[in-house]
This record gives C-alpha cells, sequence and structure tokens, in this order.
C-alpha cells in the first residue's frame, strides 16, 4: 500500500516538474489528446481555448463536433496537429506515435503529457497539472479539493460495506467472446473505489475469459458500457450459457454505464463511483446518498 | 495471372525477334518512363505542396528557391512543415515504393510464382514477429536500463527480426551450397504460419494500448518520418535499387527454369543469394521506416507486366517508378483525407491499386490475342 502511495506521489511529483518547464505563459490555442484531457480542460472551464481534440474526446459530448478530430490519440499527424497552429499540444502519456511528437516539439510547439494512472492520485494530479498549465491554478484547486473530499466520503462509505459484492466488468461480447477487467485495469480501480471486489482477479488487464472462467469468477454484479457493441441488454446477457450460471443473473443484476464516466479517470471520477456504489448497494445507500452531497 | 508471367516464359526465345524489331517496343517503353517519371515528378511537387496546413505554391517556391539556393530556411511554420515533415515524408514514400515493388518483382521472378511477395521469404513474418515482442514486451524489458523506450527500438528490431528470419529460412532451403527454391517457399509457409501463430499470442498478452499499436503498425505508415529515418533508410535503400537491375539478366534467365539457367552458363546460386539477400533488405528497411505496407509488392510487377512485357531489364527499373508513385499518391491521400488526423497508408495502397489491377485484367481479357 505504502509502496503504491508512494509511486502516486512520484507521478504527481514527476508530472508537475515537467509542467514547469517550457510552456508559453498562458497558451491560448491547445490542442488536447486524450479524452480525460478534454473533458479536464472543460471542466476548468477553459474549453475556449481548445483549437483541436482527439477522437476519444467523447465528452461533452459535442466536443467532437466543435472542434477539428486529430485522430486517435496514438496515431496522431504531426501535420495534422501543427495545421491547427497550436502553442500547445496537451496529451496523455500513452499519447503518439513518439516521432511525431518528436517532430511536434521540433517545430517548437511545446508537447505536455500527462500520467495515466487510474487512482484518485492521478485525477488530482492531472487536474491540479492542467490547471497550472492553462493558468488556472485557483480554479484547478478548488476542483480538486472538491473531488478529494468527494473521494474521502467514498472511502468512508466504503468503511461501512459489511459484505462487499463481487462485481464482473465485461468490456465487450463479440461473437460470444467476452472480454473483461483483470487486474491492474481502469475498470478494477473504479470497483476498488465504488466498494466492490473485481471478480476476476487471475487475469491482467482487458481480456478475454472462457465460459468457465466467468462462472469461477462467481460474480454478484455484472457491469457494462453504454455504448454502440457493449449494450448488449440484461435479457441477452442472462441467456448466455455462462452468465446464466453467475450469482448476477438469479437477480439480473446488471449496470450499465457510459463508459467515459465509469474509466475516464476525469473530474467526474468520484461521482461515478459513488453512482457505482448505489447501484451495486441499492438498500444500504438510499440514506447515505443524500446526505452526502454530490462534489 | 499465368498469362502475365508467360512472355516472360519466352522471353529469351522472343529476344532476337525484339531486337529486329526492337524500335516499337523500346519507343514505348522511353514513352512509359517518360510518362511515369512525369507522374512522380507531378506527385511530389503535389505532395508538398498539399497538407493539412495550406500553403501558398507563391511560398511554397520562395521556401524551395531558398532551400536549394543557399540551403538557408526562414524561421517559420510553413517552411518547418515543409522542410521537416512533408519533404522527407515524400522521398520516404518513395523510397519504400520502390524497394518494395523492386523486391516484389524480384521476388515473383526467382519463385517464378505470381502471387510470391515477401512474405514468402519470411522478412514481413519476422519484422511482424520482432515489432510485436518490442511493443508488447519493449517498455517492460527496456525502460528500466533506458528510462524511457527509445524510439529507435522498434525499426531496429523490425530491420533484424526481418533479415534474421529470412536467414533462417534460407539456411533450411540451401544444402551443400545449392537453395531448393520450393523448399523456401515451404518453409517459409510454415515459418509465417508459426509467426503468425506467436504474432497471435503477443496480441493475446498485450493491453489495449498495445494491441492498437500492433494493429496500427500493421496497417504501415508514414507518418513519423523525418530526416533522420531519411538518413538511416536510404544508403541501403539506393544501394538496393542501383544494384536490382543487375540481376534482370540472371532473373530472365531463370525464368526458363533452373536447369536451363544452368545451362546457358548462369550462376545460378549466386543470382538466388543475391535476389534474397536483396530483397531481405529492401523489405526489412521499408518495414523498419514506416510498418507493413501490403499490394505494392505484389501488385506493381503485375501491372507493368501487363503494360511493357516480363523481362526483368524493364521490370525492375519500372517497379521502382511505380512503386514509388503509388505509395507517394497513397500517402498523399492518406494526409488529406481525414485531415488534421490520417489514415494508414495500408488500406490505401490497395484501394488505390487494386482497381486499377483489375480494369487492367478486364482489359487484357477483352482483348485477348493482344
Amino acid at each position: 500500500m505504502r509502496a503504491t502511495l508512494q509511486k502516486h506521489a512520484l507521478a504527481l511529483l514527476a508530472t508537475l516538474a515537467l509542467g514547469a518547464s517550457q510552456v508559453a505563459a498562458e497558451p491560448k490555442r491547445i490542442v488536447a489528446a486524450g479524452g480525460v484531457v478534454t473533458e479536464t480542460i472543460h471542466a476548468l472551464g477553459e474549453a475556449g481555448r481548445l483549437v483541436g481534440v482527439d477522437s476519444t474526446s467523447l465528452y461533452p459530448a459535442d466536443a467532437l463536433q466543435r472542434l477539428p478530430n486529430v485522430g486517435y490519440v496514438r496515431a496522431l499527424s504531426a501535420e495534422g496537429v501543427l495545421s491547427l497552429r497550436p502553442d500547445l499540444v496537451l496529451a496523455i502519456d500513452g499519447a503518439g506515435p513518439p516521432d511525431v511528437l518528436a517532430l511536434i516539439r521540433q517545430s517548437g510547439i511545446p508537447v505536455q503529457l500527462l500520467t495515466e494512472e487510474p487512482s484518485e492520485a492521478g485525477v488530482l494530479a492531472r487536474i491540479r497539472m492542467i490547471g497550472a498549465v492553462v493558468g488556472q491554478k485557483a480554479a484547478a484547486d478548488s476542483l480538486a479539493d472538491r473531488i478529494a473530499l468527494g473521494f474521502a466520503r467514498l472511502a468512508e462509505d466504503r468503511a461501512r460495506i459489511s459484505r462487499p459484492k463481487r462485481v464482473l466488468f465485461v468490456l465487450s461480447m463479440q461473437n460470444g467472446r467476452v472480454m473483461v477487467a483483470g487486474r491492474n485495469s481502469s475498470a478494477a480501480a473504479m470497483i476498488g473505489l465504488a466498494g466492490g471486489i473485481n471478480a476476476v482477479e487471475t487475469l491482467e488487464g482487458f481480456k478475454p475469459v472462457s465460459d468457465e472462467g466467468i462462472i469461477a469468477a462467481a460474480p454478484d454484479v455484472i457491469v457494462m458500457m453504454q455504448r454502440g457493441d457493449h449494450a448488449v441488454a440484461a435479457a441477452d446477457l442472462f441467456a448466455h450459457p455462462a452468465f446464466r450460471l453467475t450469482p448476477a443473473a438469479a437477480d439480473r443484476a446488471l449496470i450499465m454505464m457510459d463508459g467515459l464516466y465509469l474509466l475516464g479517470f476525469g473530474p467526474r471520477t468520484a461521482e461515478a463511483a459513488r453512482d457505482l456504489m448505489s447501484r451495486l448497494y441499492p438498500a444500504a445507500n438510499r440514506d447515505r446518498a443524500e446526505a452526502v452531497p454530490r462534489p | 495471372m499465368r498469362n502475365a508471367l508467360e512472355p516472360g516464359r519466352s522471353g529469351s526465345g522472343r529476344e532476337g525477334v525484339v531486337a529486329l524489331l526492337g524500335t516499337a517496343r523500346h519507343r514505348r517503353a522511353v514513352l512509359w518512363a517518360a510518362f511515369g517519371g512525369a507522374v512522380l515528378a507531378g506527385l511530389f511537387f503535389l505532395s508538398l505542396f498539399k497538407g493539412a496546413v495550406a500553403l501558398s505554391v507563391d511560398s511554397l517556391l520562395k521556401i524551395l528557391g531558398g532551400l536549394i539556393g543557399n540551403g538557408s530556411l526562414p524561421d517559420t511554420r510553413e517552411s518547418l512543415i515543409l522542410a521537416n515533415i512533408r519533404l522527407p515524408r515524400a522521398m520516404l514514400a518513395m523510397l519504400v515504393g520502390a524497394a518494395l515493388a523492386v523486391s516484389g518483382a524480384m521476388l515473383q521472378g526467382l519463385f517464378r510464382n505470381p502471387l510470391a511477395d515477401p512474405g514468402l521469404i519470411g522478412v514481413s513474418a519476422g519484422a511482424a514477429l520482432a515489432a510485436g515482442i518490442t511493443i508488447v514486451f519493449g517498455e517492460r524489458l527496456l525502460a528500466p536500463a533506458f528510462g524511457k523506450l527509445p524510439f529507435a527500438i522498434l525499426p531496429v528490431g523490425a530491420f533484424l527480426g526481418g533479415l534474421g528470419s529470412t536467414l533462417v529460412l534460407y539456411g533450411i532451403a540451401t544444402r551443400a551450397g545449392r537453395t531448393s527454391i520450393a523448399t523456401m517457399m515451404l518453409a517459409g509457409v510454415a515459418l509465417g504460419a508459426l509467426s503468425g501463430a506467436m504474432s497471435g499470442f503477443l496480441a493475446y498478452l498485450s493491453d489495449d494500448r498495445q494491441l492498437r499499436d500492433l494493429t496500427f503498425w500493421a496497417l504501415g505508415s508514414f507518418s513519423g518520418a523525418s530526416w533522420t529515418k531519411l538518413a538511416a533508410v536510404a544508403p541501403a535503400m539506393i544501394a538496393i535499387l542501383v544494384a536490382a537491375p543487375f540481376l534482370s539478366r540472371g532473373l530472365d534467365a531463370l525464368a526458363l527454369g533452373e536447369a536451363e539457367a544452368f545451362h546457358l552458363g548462369l550462376p545460378v546460386q549466386r543470382v538466388k543469394a543475391a535476389a534474397i539477400l536483396i530483397a531481405a533488405v529492401a523489405v526489412g528497411t521499408s518495414v523498419a521506416v514506416a510498418g507493413m505496407i501490403g499490394f505494392v509488392g505484389l501488385v506493381v510487377p503485375h501491372i507493368l507486366r501487363l503494360l511493357l512485357g516480363a523481362s526483368h531489364r524493364l521490370l525492375l527499373p519500372f517497379s521502382a517508378l511505380g512503386g514509388a508513385v503509388l505509395l507517394l499518391a497513397a500517402d498523399i491521400v492518406a494526409r488529406l483525407v481525414v485531415a488534421p488526423a490520417e489514415l494508414p497508408i495500408g488500406i490505401l495502397t490497395a484501394a488505390i491499386g487494386a482497381p486499377f489491377f483489375l480494369w487492367l485484367l478486364l482489359r487484357r481479357q477483352a482483348r485477348p490475342f493482344e
């Protein structure tokens, strides 16, 4: 536990140190690469500075309609990004390809990278850093403080859960092949925040799982994303021979939530975790949910 | 498809006739060369002129004039984009296109198989496997030593993987100083299946980011082109393009059959070894800088055989020209259609080249005796 905390602290320091260098006093034309970057800039009320976003910028829903799309975050085009005349490219750590980022830097445009850590510390670090970069330090601090408070209350409520449920996150079910979230995935982190136990801890990341693996995982609740082919109705899901034999099938326990809201680890994360928690534990949370102001 | 190779089979026999009637065919080749050269020059200019950033002809000429005149660049965004992004990218696309098409033509001649492509000598499979290993394990294994993964690891890995697997295949197929083309083809299929299986396993192990990288790599792109990359691969590629035509007599003779070529006094084994090595280096360097780009090596030589006949003396240089034209055109489209984003080029080479090839085939079938 301490090791993880230290890692988070280091990640935070590293991002802040990066943030301090080279960026123009107050960038006015920003290209955001990564859904969480776009979302955070909007949350800080600085959307006016955006001149382009990547194709994973799905929140706010109209961001991609209003702004030019620079493509998938890991397959950016140097000239495409430069054509928007940015004075800063703000991107998640996994943005690339690296040689395209190098070309953008060579053209004199600073590229800022942000940690992608799917954790409370990661969420706060991203907000504070983006705030510092766009010259909205105070706004970012107060947003981060509010979210930190939300996380703290979430932790209190988690401590009250006596019988945590086993939660299985299903990424997709194509041709009967089921992809689930193993340990060290963003979904596992979210399940942990919401007070659940990730049902598949033997796999790492998002992986296909066998039918028997699903039965062995014995999830009490299935969580899926509400988007495109992920939207498989509960009826279909529990008609699946493996899911039919899980405890979740008994109460047809399927929770569907928006993908970026649930897994984006942006400013809405505490809220999303609270949402998931109250849907996982409807009875216990009914009274608590009203007592706690939403961050 | 076999028809396309037919003239080559009787090529040497016809040589005498061609020498008598030579002028007509000669003139046609010269016309095609002039036409191809003009198209390539036009595309080159277009690729410098067009892009996500709008550039006027005026400023383009001014920048180019300055660059050629006294090697200086005004410190403007336009000139940086032109000099650091478009220029190396266009040159890289032409070189890679030429190298891929020439190696495709050589391998089809060597294997006497119209479906031969770099896959048959294991180079793509080996490169793909090495790239997959780098993408999936590179960061985990090398990051502690280097901090962040150095860019050069992936291209160098892909190149070595491609060359290495060709050498393995060559070793398997060579007994007592003789390389059996049939063994090489079969072993190539086996090695391809094996490395396909391993690549599949890598895809299973990868996280979703790495999986995306694998997919994009398999579709190819020139998006990271730079002078550094160009300088790293240009010497090898130019050497190959210069060396390849020297094999054309040998490849023409091999088209008659190995025994026949041997009796004509051809150093059969040396031609084979040289063709395989040249193709492996050409494809290995291409894959290293641009990822997998399908279709160019397979179909450009076929198109040119339909237009010019199968003699390698014409086919090899024209393949270089045709490959350069196809990839440069495809790259222009890749950069423009979804700007400011861009498409992987592997999608476009097939989308542009395949209909053209089908049209040629249909036209030929309509007049089979031409």
